[in-house]
């Protein structure tokens, strides 16, 4: 006869089954998210499970510039104030006003968008806009200040998105030499405010001051916005690339106020690789680069 | 032996709605948007550690894995990296569970430091293989933090099941 345990104290699996269960499990996420991108819509799912408390965790700052606004026109100290928001109005006028100029400048649609706050992940640098998909942003478009490339987005909530930062260590921007029109690709240094001029030879003509601006053969920004600035330049005959340091045009870490580009409608078809036949989907437009 | 120097107290069953707002108001502690203060408590993390050590019955590694996926969607991280280092934490703190509860409140807070760490290990692990950037050493900070907090969120989540001070002769216990 065999013994059955009593059910008086059954508990399910052992921790360590349920332990291998669910680690399987976030893993199969992870690589399906990092490799294949196929978590998207289960993403979408448990976002918008976290957008209601995301809404109510943004309410006490919003709640706080509100009440701040309404004792800044209460209080009997007028001049005092007046003179500050007017100084304060008058720079946020300046650079919408240069936005608008920008915009103007520019052959395509543009929005207006405003930086909620720096994403939380310190993996990497991200930022969180307040228009999404309800106000028809879509991934891939790209992202300006009144100085220059900020980003592009590269996740769309319904009311949000998620802006790649041009200082990410996973993003990369098509770029120019505007001294000569030499073409080259930035990376992001990761690093606070630091991009990086990678695969470009020892020999090349590369100044320090040199500007560096978008070339637009890649079809998501338009050619000629300033990108970057060369800071620094370590030429080492014993490699073969030099390694060139810039600094971002676009106030990466202090604007409030962006403009989100709507993409180029009339693109031409992407070319078709010879060698395609391993199943890899023809390279996308998207300077993103993790294939 | 100075374990037992505390009295044991006869506490009230943990309501599983209560547990639930403690999780969302640990939440919504994380959700808030921070401008790059560095060394912020993982207040999920400390929560379901809390549960998995009083309430290992309730509370357990599905919940907390779970959570880590609410915590990865809202931060746009890498979705499951949350989940993962979650998931060993409450593993382990279950496994615990037994020995922690005997030490006083500074002594249990050095058992959840490891726990903690260790958990924190794991997710800079899954995202150094993944490809992102180290983020530097006052990314450990706040889970030092976290754990000095543990005596006193450890105090006041236990609040609500305390039995009142004064006590009725008529009852037995």
């Amino acid at each position: 006869m065999d013994y059955q345990p009593p059910p008086f104290f059954s508990r399910g699996p052992a921790p360590l089954v349920r332990l291998g269960f669910f680690v399987c499990l976030a893993v199969l996420l992870m690589v399906l998210d990092a490799r294949f991108r196929y978590a998207e819509s289960l993403r979408q799912a448990v976002a918008l499970l976290a957008y209601p408390l995301q809404r109510v965790s943004l309410a006490p700052g919003e709640l706080f510039g509100a009440a701040a606004g309404f004792f800044t026109t209460q209080v009997s100290l007028k001049q005092e104030n007046e003179r500050l928001t007017v100084q304060a109005l008058r720079s946020e006028n300046a650079q919408l006003r240069r936005l608008l100029e920008a915009r103007e400048r520019l052959p395509r649609e543009s929005t207006l968008a405003e930086i909620l706050y720096q994403g939380r992940d310190p993996f990497s640098r991200k930022v969180i806009i307040d228009k999404g998909r309800q106000q028809g942003i879509q991934p891939g478009q790209a992202v300006i200040d009144d100085f220059g490339v900020l980003g592009q987005v590269t996740r769309v909530y319904p009311l949000l998105s998620e802006v790649t930062l041009i200082t990410d260590k996973e993003q990369r921007t098509p770029v120019q030499v505007v001294r000569n029109g030499l073409r080259a690709i930035i990376y992001g240094g990761g690093d606070r405010g630091t991009l990086e001029l990678k695969y470009t030879a020892t020999n090349a003509d590369v100044l320090a001051d040199d500007v560096l601006v978008t070339s637009g053969i890649d079809g998501t920004y338009p050619p000629g916005l300033p990108v970057a600035k060369v800071s620094r330049i370590e030429q080492d005959a014993a490699y073969s690339f030099a390694t060139i340091t810039c600094v971002p045009t676009a106030g990466t870490e202090q604007n409030r106020q962006v403009l989100v580009l709507s993409r180029e409608v009339n693109l031409p078809a992407a070319p078709v690789e010879t060698e395609s036949s391993t199943g890899k989907p023809p390279k996308q437009k998207r300077s993103r680069g993790r294939e | 032996m100075s374990f037992y120097e505390q009295p044991q107290r006869i506490l009230l069953p943990a309501k599983v709605g209560y547990m639930a707002l403690t999780f969302v108001l640990a939440l919504l502690f994380n959700l808030l948007p921070w401008r790059d203060v560095a060394g912020l408590p993982d207040m999920v993390a400390l929560v379901i550690t809390f549960w998995c050590v009083h309430q290992p019955r309730r509370m357990g590694i599905g919940v907390a894995w779970f959570l880590g996926l609410v915590m990865d969607a809202g931060n746009g991280a890498l979705l499951g990296q949350h989940a993962f280092a979650y998931a060993f934490l409450a593993f382990a703190a279950v496994s615990l569970h037994r020995r922690i509860l005997w030490f006083s409140p500074w002594r249990q807070a050095a058992h959840v430091l490891v726990l903690l760490l260790a958990s924190q290990m794991l997710m800079l692990a899954v995202r150094l293989v993944a490809g992102g950037l180290f983020p530097g050493l006052t990314y450990f900070a706040g889970t030092f933090i976290a754990a000095a907090l543990w005596p006193t969120t450890s105090f006041l989540l236990l609040l609500p099941q305390r039995r009142p001070e004064s006590v009725d002769e008529n009852r037995p216990i």
